[in-house]
């Protein structure tokens, strides 16, 4: 009801005011097979979806989830219910980490990491899952958090680490320990966000062994759970080995002695629920000048609804990558009132560009229309340039085959007009958000703001598919590199043989395209829901806003 | 002769000085304005903000706190009066009403006591006296000797003739517990003890005052006696004014003020029947100790012509210990008794009180009861009926609506947090109220929330149950709850309308109107619900922001049980008046230890178990809290 009065009053108000902002069309023909049939397809893989994030959210499964709960322990996402502001929202990031990366099953990569709001304040959350693995740090569980700290670190977050970890996975100890982006990156980057003036908070609910104990060493204040937290660099049975001292966990390292004698803890909490309180208590009383603390409450500003049905973005999501839609359409179902001043309407016109706001504010929007031509590819940079110079965050809509191949292309200077539009996306420091909701391939991933140029936050459709190129094109250039390989030897390649290989390359493509390889191995930071494409932006906008912006410079621009 | 003509004036009464406070006062004062009457409260320093000052045209202060030292306190009464140019004085009931020498002082200064000249409040306040005087008009008397030989064995003989049990009475005494501790002439009357008696007052305005004459019926025999008359307004008054349909206070000023009565007791209509419920601030659970404490909620029922509502208090006041804890008199009329009682009982499912704990859950109780229904009251009825009123097991049915006002509550939090949370978004980010949407966003689930209530069993005085309400919050809005370690299904519940404390709620497609209370005390959120004929009473730990983390020592030294075995607290905040033992002595169970006053009474509190006193340090004249340890028994 509210929003057919809306658009009558916006009916009103176009006939009285014939230049104000367009108002996209629906852009669905719902009569349509191919809605249909779109519909259906998509409907399964949100199905899929949805089974794969109940299948996480079960965490290490009954038994250890039992006896956390036997130890007095809430679950991660329970801990983090309890700190942020009661009844507000969660962005989850990344649940669907470590899916099927390993043998063993590593539920949402054994670390939940998120953002919510903790007394007004948004705060990045990195919270051990100690149900699964012991809250031990896989390479994929390290690159969890430090995916965390680098969105904290990029949108001024504080991070409040909910400690509950047996530390390093020994047996992987290789591809955890040693590396620049593994663990000792953890307290890197906590020195470096400490330094900078962004909280670092740390929560120890359970133990915090070894390398773990320099999370809460490392943070500007920390909470020691007594009973159930510890801190040690070696437990108990390692002392005893070592020293042939016999100590409990609790003399050794609990929240009495860190508290009392060792100063390695600020905060004493009787139980978890305490512990909690006290963590928010801590973030309440942090003052970070420039975050816009002590100014009045703002008046939640006036915006309007898209005019058509969010839900909606299930049935326009591409299934198959050949069927060409208006991405308008799906534009239209994100901004404030379907409202979009477009950009350069008439050329370049397989780049869609133009403003809108979301939720009041003001974004600049990128998406494709097709492939990538040369006036494209310099549309698209003119335009990050103006969003740069005004201050306007920017949101890529990633639905991009590639740019456009062959002479003709070549000779229009097509990998000029490419390299134009990495360099203005890699160098313009507004926040951006990338949305890959349907193909996200070769240098169009590049230019369309894909994970390498560290947009604020990048989140996939389960329409999604990312690779170098479709599978098809790679079979057909690796066919026939084999083919001129086994010439060049003398063997024969039977017409089978070739399909077979072909076959194999794109199964291979296939399944390394899908978005569960993707958001397995934290290519993005999530698979979202379709229908929630308005919501996680905004969050994500709220979160990424910086009151200073930041002055962009740019490189040399090939002319 | 009317009392006008003592002070000599004739132009009558225009202005009341009322030497009392609370509801008393309030009514006394309602009545003189409807009369274009002028009126002067008197307060203490406890009381300068009451609503009995309020009521009035002036007020004057009399006093510090203790009664002694002001509502007692004669001569500053007297000195208001004269300063503020008062006529009269209405001295209400208890303090100075049945005092002869404040009425004989008033007369000295020309001041009308609107109430019975000295002499006679001298002859009907003592008890002896009154008997005499109403054996020799004819009233019948319980078997006893009134007169003043106190010698032992004349008093045993004339134990013989009336036949044991005996009672043996103080002669001045009665008046409710303002009257009580004032008075106390140590001569004894000796009666009958009648083991199922039944108190029956009569309340009647002659040509000196309103008086009451009390009789005694005893329920077995159905024979009745004269007991005692009181010589004043009874706090029971509004019943007789139900009934009749008269001010009783009206007549008490125009008797006063030298007019007629102005019916005969002929012309005096009795219609139909009233109730009157006093609702006290105390602790039922603990033998009806007085409480104290401050009125976070306070909404009596609404008046009407058959709905009274005596009070004199008003929400944000705090009931001290200084005076009769008593909040409220509900008084209802009915066309027949079950009319009346149906109208109580539903005023008291209505009349809501938090903060401190009442009565109303036991008033209630009481006037459904079957008994009570059927009108088989006596003096021992709560003592007969003590089972039903303190079971030790609550009942099923209690049990499942205090689950379903837990639901209702959680609901009620969820909205209200929402909506507070939403008011204090700080500035800075025009996009945060985004994240204080309802739903809450979750990736790919909905959000749950978990809310813990611990439920105050009020009446039966165990344990207080935890129930863990589990939120989901719903798509639509509305909550979907489950209350952990429970078979019953979960409630769909929505919040369709919500204001200040009152919220319309649907559960289940039920909707009803509720009402929350909600305070902080001890360290506890404290939150109380009425919905329906309803009323429970939740606490939330309040371990956030206010939580004072000295965890190295910690200890929750608010809980009894954190003391010492042996360990005695006190069961209230009071005065120590006396002090029995001193450290090291040995004491039996149940031996007193030390006195205390609180509420105008004397408390003995006693030694739990056998064994040597230890750690006493309070002394006669110490102000006591009701967590402070009083001394602890060692049994070696």
């Amino acid at each position: 009801a509210r929003r057919s009065w809306r658009q009558l009053e916006r009916r009103h108000h176009q006939a009285a005011m014939p230049f104000c902002s367009a108002v996209l069309p629906d852009g669905i023909d719902r009569s349509s097979e191919a809605f249909a049939c779109s519909s259906a397809a998509v409907q399964d893989l949100i199905s899929q979806l949805q089974s794969n994030i109940r299948q996480v959210l079960g965490g290490g499964g009954p038994r250890a989830v039992e006896r956390n709960r036997s130890r007095n322990k809430l679950l991660p996402r329970e801990r983090i219910d309890r700190m942020i502001d009661p009844g507000s929202s969660f962005l989850e990031l990344s649940q669907l980490a470590g899916f099927d990366l390993y043998e063993e099953s590593l539920p949402s990569g054994g670390i939940i990491t998120g953002i919510g709001p903790v007394h007004g304040r948004l705060c990045m959350f990195v919270a051990n899952d100690p149900t699964v693995k012991g809250g031990t740090y896989y390479p994929i569980t390290v690159k969890k958090h430090l995916r965390a700290q680098e969105i904290a670190a990029e949108c001024k977050l504080p991070c409040i680490y909910l400690v509950d970890s047996g530390g390093a996975n020994l047996p992987r100890q290789a591809d955890v320990f040693p590396d620049r982006d593994n663990f000792g990156r953890i307290f890197y980057n906590q020195a470096k966000m400490s330094a900078e003036g962004i909280p670092q908070i740390a929560l120890v609910l359970g133990s915090c062994t070894a390398g773990g104990a320099y999370i809460p060493a490392m943070a500007d204040e920390s909470v020691i759970v007594k009973g159930n937290g510890t801190i040690f660099l070696a437990g108990p049975p390692l002392v005893k080995a070592a020293t042939g001292e016999e100590v409990s966990a609790e003399d050794l390292g609990g929240a009495s002695m860190h508290c009392k004698i060792s100063g390695v803890s600020d905060h004493f909490a009787t139980d978890e629920i305490h512990g909690l309180t006290i963590g928010r208590n801590i973030v309440k009383n942090l003052y970070m000048a420039g975050r816009g603390e002590n100014s009045p409450p703002s008046n939640s500003s006036s915006y309007e609804d898209p005019l058509y049905d969010e839900k909606e973005l299930t049935s326009i999501a591409p299934v198959d990558q050949k069927q060409p839609f208006d991405i308008r359409s799906i534009i239209a179902r994100i901004v404030d009132g379907s409202e979009f001043d477009e950009f350069k309407k008439y050329y370049g016109m397989t780049l869609v560009t133009g403003f809108a706001r979301i939720y009041g504010q003001s974004v600049g929007i990128i998406g494709n229309n097709g492939i990538l031509f040369t006036e494209s590819a310099l549309k698209g940079s003119h335009f990050i340039e103006l969003c740069a110079q005004r201050n306007i965050p920017l949101i890529f809509l990633q639905n991009i085959t590639g740019f456009m191949v062959g002479s003709k292309s070549e000779a229009s200077g097509i990998a000029k007009a490419g390299a134009k539009m990495v360099m203005a996306v890699s160098c313009s420091k507004v926040p951006k958000i990338t949305i890959i909701v349907g193909g996200s391939f070769g240098a169009g991933n590049y230019g369309m703001c894909g994970r390498a140029y560290s947009p604020n936050f990048l989140f996939m459709w389960p329409t999604a598919k990312i690779s170098v190129m479709g599978g098809n094109q790679a079979a057909g250039v690796l066919a026939q590199i084999e083919r001129s390989n086994k010439k060049r030897q003398g063997i024969e390649w039977s017409k089978e043989e070739e399909d077979k290989f072909k076959s194999k390359v794109v199964e291979g493509y296939d399944r390394e395209a899908s978005p569960y390889f993707s958001t397995a191995r934290l290519w993005d930071d999530g698979i979202i829901h379709p229908s929630d494409t308005r919501k996680v932006i905004g969050l994500c906008l709220s979160a990424s806003i910086k009151p200073h912006p930041e002055d962009t410079k740019y490189g040399v621009f090939r002319m | 002769p009317p009392a006008s003509a003592a002070a000599g004036d004739d132009r009558g009464i225009e202005k009341i000085l009322v030497a009392n406070r609370g509801e008393i006062a309030c009514r006394v004062m309602r009545t003189a304005r409807r009369l274009g009457i002028g009126t002067v409260a008197v307060y203490s320093d406890a009381d300068s903000a009451a609503l009995h000052v309020k009521s009035a045209d002036e007020a004057v202060r009399i006093g510090p706190p203790p009664a002694r030292a002001s509502y007692l306190n004669a001569s500053a009464i007297i000195k208001a009066a004269l300063e503020t140019g008062a006529q009269a004085i209405h001295p209400g009931y208890g303090f100075l009403s049945e005092s002869a020498d404040f009425a004989q002082l008033c007369e000295t200064e020309g001041l009308i006591f609107i109430g019975p000249p000295a002499s006679a409040i001298r002859d009907m306040g003592d008890k002896s006296a009154s008997k005499r005087i109403m054996g020799a008009a004819g009233v019948p008397l319980v078997p006893g000797y009134h007169g003043d030989n106190q010698d032992i064995n004349f008093l045993k003989l004339e134990a013989e003739k009336i036949g044991y049990p005996i009672l043996i009475k103080p002669t001045h005494g009665g008046g409710g517990k303002q009257g009580s501790l004032y008075c106390g002439i140590p001569l004894g009357i000796d009666e009958r003890y009648i083991t199922h008696p039944r108190h029956v007052e009569v309340q009647a305005v002659g040509y000196y005052s309103a008086g009451t004459v009390e009789f005694i019926m005893d329920t077995i025999s159905g024979e009745f006696y004269f007991m005692e008359m009181n010589t004043r307004l009874q706090v029971e008054h509004p019943v007789t004014e139900m009934i009749v349909g008269q001010d009783l206070v009206e007549w008490q000023i125009r008797v006063a003020n030298g007019e007629h009565l102005p019916l005969v007791q002929e012309q005096v209509p009795l219609n139909g029947h009233s109730f009157e419920a006093r609702i006290y601030a105390e602790n039922v659970p603990k033998g009806f100790l007085p409480a104290t404490g401050m009125l976070h909620h306070y909404r009596p029922v609404p008046v009407s012509p058959t709905v009274r509502v005596e009070t004199g208090v008003e929400e944000g006041n705090t009931v001290s210990m200084h005076y009769d804890p008593m909040i409220a008199k509900l008084v209802v009329w009915g066309e027949n008794r079950h009319a009346a009682l149906g109208k109580l009982k539903n005023c008291l499912t209505n009349f809501q009180v938090a903060g401190l704990p009442t009565n109303i859950a036991f008033l209630h109780m009481l006037s459904n009861h079957w008994a009570f229904d059927k009108g088989l009251v006596e003096t021992h009825f709560i003592e007969h009926f003590k089972a039903d009123f303190f079971p030790d097991e609550v009942p099923v049915e209690t049990d499942v609506a205090a689950k379903l006002s837990a639901t209702i509550v959680a609901a009620c939090i969820c909205e209200m947090d929402y909506t507070t949370l939403r008011k204090t978004i700080p500035g800075g980010n025009s996009l945060l109220p985004l994240w204080y949407s309802q739903p809450p966003f979750r990736m790919h689930h909905a959000a749950k929330r978990m809310i813990e209530l611990e439920w105050d069993k009020e009446l039966t005085g165990s344990f207080p149950m935890t129930l863990k309400l589990v939120i989901t919050y719903q798509p639509d809005g509305s909550y979907f709850i489950e209350i952990g370690d429970s078979d019953s299904p979960g409630l769909e519940v929505k919040i369709m309308h919500a204001r200040d404390r009152d919220y319309k709620v649907d559960v289940n497609g039920l909707q009803s109107n509720v009402t929350l209370a909600i305070y902080s005390k001890e360290r506890s959120k404290h939150i109380q619900v009425w919905h329906g004929k309803h009323h429970y009473h939740f606490r939330q730990t309040v371990r956030l922001e206010q939580y004072n983390d000295d965890g190295l020592e910690h200890k929750n030294d608010f809980q009894a049980s954190s003391h010492p075995k042996g360990s005695v607290l006190a069961p209230m905040a009071g005065l120590v008046v006396k002090v029995v033992l001193e450290n090291g002595s040995f004491v039996d169970e149940g031996q007193p230890v030390l006195v205390l006053e609180a509420m105008k009474m004397e408390h003995v509190v006693k030694s739990p178990r056998a064994g040597y006193v230890n750690g006493l340090q309070v002394a006669a004249g110490q102000q006591v809290f009701d967590t402070t340890v009083l001394f602890n028994i060692k049994v070696n």
